[in-house]
């Protein structure tokens, strides 16, 4: 691409002054002449059995519509919830997942019934009519005991409750690095179950019009396009009869990419009601039905040499799935994939393990077996460092990729598109003044204090994907992206995208790049996205960091593609041949003669008009798909600086460094924001975050956003951020993603950092939410 | 998150709400602030019959010196004690901690009877309150704090009874609020209030039971000349707070002895 202004300037977000001055437009801003509203009746228990539901009061209740329970939707639902293979060849246990429990509740918030009524006030009084009689069953919570033979079932009748079980590489990858080894190091690390709590919580809003069998779905999705596939199937519509509206979104984090059973009881309660219907989650309902991420534990040992050389990595994902498969999952066992990390192994020996719980399921959530990886391997490098005293600096440089080994086959065969690890690593302890900080420590230590220095150089794949690593993954659908380019006869632009951003900026980004393309005011460029019947035929969504690597990919292509047609029409009317014809800064122009020129809005007109070249049709747009060859790799250095009090156990995040690297960047401001949110995200679940199940009932006790621990800005110091640019080879722009990064290095930056603190009192390992009451007691019984 | 169905009746006078209240029976509930009360309800945790609104009740919301005494209108916002002029100068520990609740919509919008009479164990004002020997007048009668506050979320109050001040004594010696928690606008997981009164000391806590706790033994023990540390010791004497997922039973006495210490040495300008 040329050098231009636009891409590369920090200019503010266009979505901007509509989102913060109230004027966006989100899910329950709409609604439809005589819609009744839905109120789902769900399970009180994580394991029952269904009795009997009697809806005898509910529906005599002022203002009802309608009551249903599972048998309503027999007729009217066909499948069974989908559950991508993903990352996981070898699927073992899919339980069937209706969207509305008949016989049996596998987690507390199924859905067993619903009620319609004319205002939200009266669903949800009549909902609370609904007497259900349940037989109690013991709630499988633990992961650990629910896979031990005998254990009580998640699922009656069900064989075991394992849902997968997979051998990557075996023991075999490893065995003669372990016998080389000096030290072997091992360690059992928690990944805490988190809840997404997007801002705006799910809501769907269906109308069926019964006349023309057409069905319209307003939702929040990150995904409208995946939405109308599955919805229409189960519905037994065609796709063409499904129109998803996905208006904007306030943040999802993954839980907005998988369906749910409301986005298929909601348009299905709109065709047997014959009006239009609206559910709007609570947050109470977000806690507890959004999927949940993370919710892992490792069991995991390095093997290195005394010089700090690593040399190999066994480790074993174990995956609480919950009570159904998530739609992606197994996504998540990309950790096992990702382990190795920036540094070169011998050997890496990776079993997953996918157990299911009664618990709501997981699924991808900002970094998806990502962070895991990253907060594995971080740490394990820093264990190998604290058992060699070694620096935790030369321990990585020692054993990093080196930029001159890209394109780099890793481990698993992926192979990593560019690289300069050390360069983001130099500019990260520059600006958190390494060296003065280790004297500090040391000072500080003297006095009986506890300062810790922690570093994470993570990596990251993303930016799916290869036709030929997602299709087989997906079932069938590569993660490909398609776009439109459409100039108006007035020479505006209209740009349509498979993507959806749901908080990333794209309306401002994606303009950015077709108006420098195209040469032509970014004020003319419009993109529209989220909407299933505008633009191109299929959109695979936002999500793993794929919009701009993916997205905006196939809209420069197709921007090229317009400018390509641009050409001959500009070569026919300035009477020149097409190959003498250059494109520049907007303008058609004969070689050598740049006043013989035509302007791209004259070009538009013209398209439009009766003198085009023979055989050329009217009108100037283009559709492009972009089959990126390879995934991108961004990574970076995070470094955080903790103080853990040495009487309360609070560890107080004191400073915070990121340098990453995305490629080329299009907006610096918005790649600063999604760090910012970010790495937010990855402190949260180190300090902060986690969903806590009662370990005997199953009974969700973070139910509320008082027990579900969301840092504000109060609890969150200011940022220092920098870039280094190292471009993609994979794709035309040079870009890798960066809505992940942040997430993906910042738990291991602020968990190494209290590793580091507490080093003195011999504490090696500390899992996370690292809350004051959990390092107290480490701490008191570590000085014992 | 969508509250059950109530009755709702603007009051214009404390005689007004008090016969709105015996009106509507013992599932009325006296409207202030919101801030407890409608979360309350949005969870259904909270249903009552009658909702009887006080924000009009102007002469409730206001800060009046009389003599060693501050009389504080059960309506008075956090954010009006925080900033008073006379508080900061007669009871500056009480500004300080109305700056500390919540944050600023809670501020904006919470009163003193509001927390006085919901009686949550991690409330603050509770504590300074008994602490200090606050009495709690109702339209009825006047209730010393050390009667007042019964159990958790319970209180002396009876059904048609309405807070309309708490009467504070002026103390402006050395004072600090310590107040733990994980994030700015939380609730306190423990705190610790210190007020030098008179020469004595007078030590307070917060969340650590289920109603707040006047630390004698501390207090004693500062009396006979202990040095800050030791007396802190006796902070955790006879408490059996609840765990919950932001602390165990232990850790909040703990808590409670490391922060009364804090509190006491900080007041006195130590760190
Ligand atoms: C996010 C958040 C954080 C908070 N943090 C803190 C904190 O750190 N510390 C703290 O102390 N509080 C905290 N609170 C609570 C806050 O201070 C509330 O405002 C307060 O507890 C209740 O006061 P209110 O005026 O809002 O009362 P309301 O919610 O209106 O009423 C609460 C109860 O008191 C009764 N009531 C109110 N006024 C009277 C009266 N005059 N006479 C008789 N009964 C009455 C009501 O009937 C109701 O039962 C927090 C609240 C929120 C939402």
């Amino acid at each position: 691409m040329a050098v231009t202004q636009l891409v590369g300037a920090k200019i503010h977000r266009r979505e901007d002054p509509r989102l913060i001055t109230g004027h966006g437009h989100y899910i329950d801003d709409f609604t439809r002449q005589g819609a009744a509203y839905a109120a789902f009746v769900r399970s009180p228990f994580a394991h029952a059995r269904i009795k009997s539901i009697d809806m005898t009061d509910a529906s005599k209740a002022p203002g009802v519509a309608g009551v249903y329970t599972a048998r309503d939707f027999k007729g009217q639902l066909a499948g069974t919830h989908p559950a991508a293979p993903a990352f996981v060849a070898e699927k073992k246990y899919i339980p069937e997942r209706f969207p509305i429990a008949e016989k049996e509740v596998c987690y507390q918030g199924e859905i067993v019934a619903v009620v319609l009524a004319d205002t939200k006030g009266q669903a949800a009084d009549a909902a609370n009519l609904i007497q259900v009689d349940y037989e109690e069953l013991p709630a499988v919570m633990d992961t650990e005991k629910a896979m031990a033979k005998g254990s009580p079932l998640v699922h009656q009748g069900a064989a075991d409750n394992i849902s997968w079980d997979l051998t990557y590489t075996g023991p075999e990858v490893t065995e003669a690095a372990f016998q080389e080894a000096d030290v072997v190091v091992k360690e059992h690390i928690l990944q805490n179950r988190l809840a997404p709590v997007p801002m705006e919580p799910r809501g769907v809003l269906a109308e069926y019009e019964t006349y023309d069998k057409k069905l319209t779905i307003w939702m929040s999705s990150q995904n409208p396009h995946f939405i109308r596939l599955f919805v229409s199937g189960a519905m037994g519509l065609k796709e063409s009869q499904v129109r998803v509206i996905s208006p904007d979104v306030g943040g999802g984090f993954g839980s907005k990419i998988s369906p749910y059973p409301e986005d298929y009881l909601v348009p299905a309660l709109s065709r047997l009601a014959e009006r239009p219907v609206k559910w709007i989650e609570t947050r109470t309902e977000s806690l507890q039905n959004a999927t949940h991420g993370r919710g892992q534990y490792y069991d995991v040992e390095v093997a290195a040499k005394k010089d700090g050389t690593l040399l190999g990595m066994r480790m074993t994902q174990f995956l609480d799935v919950g009570a159904y498969c998530g739609t992606f999952t197994a996504f998540q066992a990309c950790t096992c994939l990702m382990a190795g990390g920036a540094y070169k192994w011998k050997g890496i020996s990776a079993r997953t393990i996918g157990i299911l719980t009664n618990r709501v399921p997981t699924d991808p959530y900002r970094g998806a077996g990502r962070p895991e990886a990253t907060h594995l391997v971080e740490r394990m490098v820093d264990l190998v460092a604290l058992e060699l005293k070694m620096d935790p600096v030369e321990i990585r440089r020692k054993n990093f990729i080196q930029p001159t080994e890209f394109p780099f086959t890793q481990n698993f065969g992926l192979v990593i598109d560019s690289g300069d690890y050390d360069k983001a690593l130099d500019r990260a302890l520059e600006l958190v003044g390494y060296k003065e900080l280790r004297k500090k420590q040391a000072d500080l230590r003297k006095q009986g204090r506890y300062l810790g220095i922690g570093i994470s150089t993570w990596i990251e794949l993303c930016g799916f994907g290869p036709s030929a690593a997602t299709a087989p993954a997906t079932g069938g659908i590569a993660l490909v992206e398609s776009a439109q380019v459409r100039v108006t006869p007035t020479g505006s632009v209209i740009v349509y995208t498979g993507t959806h951003s749901h908080g990333q900026g794209h309306e401002t980004t994606f303009s950015q790049i077709v108006a420098d393309q195209l040469g032509v005011p970014y004020e003319s460029v419009e993109l529209r996205h989220g909407d299933t019947s505008e633009g191109t035929a299929f959109g695979y969504g936002t999500y793993g960091s794929r919009s701009l690597a993916v997205g905006g990919v196939a809209i420069s292509m197709a921007a090229t593609k317009v400018i390509d047609k641009g050409k001959k029409l500009a070569a026919h009317m300035l009477e020149a041949a097409e190959e003498d014809v250059v494109f520049d800064h907007g303008s058609f122009h004969v070689k050598g003669s740049p006043d013989k020129a035509k302007a791209f809005g004259e070009v538009a007109f013209a398209s439009y008009g009766m003198n085009l070249p023979e055989g050329m049709e009217q009108g100037l747009e283009a559709v492009a798909y972009f089959d990126p060859p390879n995934l991108v790799w961004p990574f970076g250095t995070h470094i955080a600086v903790v103080e853990v009090d040495a009487e309360t156990g609070n560890a107080k995040l004191e400073k915070y460094i990121a340098v990453d690297d995305c490629g080329n960047i299009i907006n610096p401001m918005i790649v600063d924001g999604q760090i910012h949110g970010g790495a937010v995200q990855g402190i949260a679940q180190a300090l902060y975050e986690e969903v806590v199940y009662d370990e005997d009932t199953g009974q969700l006790k973070t139910g509320t956003m008082i027990d579900y621990l969301l840092p504000g800005i109060g609890e969150i110091p200011p940022l220092s951020l920098d870039h280094t640019v190292t471009p993609s080879p994979t794709n035309s722009l040079g870009v890798k993603g960066i809505g992940e990064a942040g997430t993906i290095a910042a738990s291991a930056a602020v968990i190494n950092a209290i590793c580091d603190a507490l080093s003195p009192l011999g504490i090696k390992h500390v899992d996370m939410p690292a809350t004051p009451d959990k390092l107290w007691h480490m701490m008191k019984g570590a000085s014992k | 998150m969508i509250p059950a169905a109530f009755e709702y009746a603007r009051a214009s006078s404390v005689e007004e709400a008090a016969k709105l209240l015996s009106k509507y029976g013992e599932d009325a509930k006296v409207l202030a602030g919101g801030h407890s009360l409608i979360p309350l309800m949005r969870l259904r945790l909270a249903q009552p019959t009658a909702i009887v609104d006080i924000n009009g009740l102007k002469d409730l919301d206001n800060i009046k010196e009389d003599g060693h005494k501050l009389r504080i209108g059960a309506l008075t916002r956090h954010v009006t004690i925080q900033n008073s002029s006379v508080i900061k100068e007669k009871l500056p520990l009480l500004a300080e901690v109305a700056g500390e609740v919540g944050d600023n919509q809670v501020r904006n919008m919470g009163t003193m009877g509001g927390v006085i009479a919901h009686a949550d164990a991690a409330g603050d004002y509770p504590t300074l309150a008994l602490m200090l020997d606050a009495d709690i007048v109702t339209n009825q009668r006047t209730i010393p704090a050390r009667e007042f506050f019964k159990d958790l979320f319970t209180t002396s109050l009876g059904p048609d009874e309405i807070i309309t001040e708490v009467v504070f004594p002026v103390a402006n010696g050395p004072h600090k609020y310590v107040k733990f928690r994980r994030r700015l606008f939380d609730w306190a997981i423990v705190g610790v209030a210190a007020q030098k009164i008179n020469g004595d000391w007078r030590i307070g806590l917060t969340n650590v039971g289920p109603t707040p706790v006047r630390a004698t033994a501390v207090e004693e023990a500062m009396h006979k000349g202990a040095k800050p540390e030791e007396a802190a010791q006796h902070a955790s004497d006879g408490l059996d707070p609840a765990g919950d997922l932001r602390a165990s039973p232990e850790y909040k006495k703990h808590l409670a002895r490391v922060l009364t210490k804090r509190a006491i040495n900080q007041a006195e300008g130590r760190q």
